[in-house]
């Protein structure tokens, strides 16, 4: 049993995760007719909470709470790989990504996040505007007007020979090479680092 | 067979629920379960891990391509089989994947959540995924993500669609 422990608790390479999370689709599909789509409970949560009035949260969310279910399993299942079978050894990032990084002010490599932002003491900084005020912004505004996320659209849409969801992942993709290439250096050294 | 629709009305969310029969309880359980089995993949592949977006967007490491690349093939084949095989939900329905449309958001939303997902290291899985791992400042990523969610939903019929 520990010895299965130890294994599992190594990192797990892409060939073995990226199957599982695409055996996520059949599966979904097969045990309720649900389509495989994270970023749909951000909307759930609007329809639920502050609907508004607006007819775009005006749809029968009930028949949705799978997805709530979903995504506290994902919380729930980050909880668990976290606090029992977490890898003890630092995470192994590129050499060069280090170095690009150490050389934007990142200084901390140890754990999966860079601790010197995500940290609540940085929540009331220009560090906590921009990596969670913004980025989250950014994140739940343009999930939804591209109608869904890296889940929805890249694995879901193309999964299901979706041409629009290619083009969305193509526009995913740009969208962070621009933001990591061209405005992260700047936006890092405005807010301090 | 699937069934293909055409565009639904806007009122009916993404990635909807095709289900005739709604499910009540104890039944919804069992989408939690697979969520965690998700989240506990997204963290032991350090799919959640910030730095990994980062190695991914600076084309610095292979990881990130094969997890991605790998699922999507997983998830073509796993479809042409239900697909070819005429193979049933449990409760003996139709297996429906609905259309994707063109619309302009696919271009501009979708450039807008890559600009987000390079600064917080995370689409909306891992948010969940990364809160779970007790990174549990992401929370408050979580509420400006669904705040944007919100912004957008009021203002959706003023942008170009």
């Amino acid at each position: 049993m520990n010895q299965f422990i130890d294994w599992i608790s190594q990192p797990w390479p892409w060939y073995v995760a990226g199957p599982l999370i695409g055996l996520t689709v059949p599966t979904l599909l097969l045990i309720g007719n649900k389509t495989f789509g994270i970023s749909s409970s951000l909307r759930h949560v609007c329809a639920i909470c502050v609907p508004a009035g607006i007819p775009f949260f005006k749809y029968n969310w009930r028949k949705e709470m799978w997805n709530l279910l979903f995504v506290l399993g994902v919380l729930v299942g980050g909880f668990i790989a976290t606090n029992f079978i977490s890898n003890p050894n630092d995470i192994v990032i590129a050499e060069q990504t280090k170095a690009d990084l150490s050389a934007i002010g990142i200084t901390s490599f140890s754990g999966l996040m860079p601790t010197e932002i995500f940290d609540w003491n940085n929540l009331f900084t220009a560090k906590g505007l921009l990596f969670f005020v913004f980025g989250g912004f950014l994140v739940g505004f343009g999930t939804r007007y591209a109608g869904g996320c890296t889940s929805g659209h890249a694995i879901m849409g193309i999964s299901s020979l979706q041409w629009p969801s290619l083009l969305a992942t193509i526009f995913f993709m740009i969208g962070g090479f621009v933001m990591t290439h061209l405005l992260m250096g700047p936006l890092m050294s405005w807010v301090g680092f | 067979m699937i069934t293909v629709e055409k565009e639904r009305p806007v009122e009916v969310c993404d990635a909807p629920n095709s289900q005739e029969n709604l499910e009540k309880g104890l039944s919804l359980l069992k989408y939690m379960i697979i969520g965690v089995l998700f989240g506990i993949v997204f963290v032991k592949a350090e799919i959640i891990s910030w730095f990994r977006i980062q190695e991914m967007f600076r084309l610095q490491s292979f990881h990130m391509y094969g997890v991605i690349g790998s699922a999507i093939i997983t998830g073509i084949i796993s479809i042409q089989i239900i697909k070819r095989f005429g193979i049933k939900t449990i409760s003996g329905e139709k297996v429906n994947i609905p259309n994707k449309e063109f619309r302009k958001g696919q271009i501009i939303g979708g450039f807008i959540f890559g600009l987000g997902w390079a600064i917080t290291g995370a689409c909306p899985g891992p948010l969940f995924a990364q809160i779970g791992s007790g990174f549990t400042v992401v929370f408050v990523t979580l509420l400006s993500a669904i705040a944007g969610t919100w912004v957008y939903g009021r203002f959706s019929h003023k942008m170009p669609n």
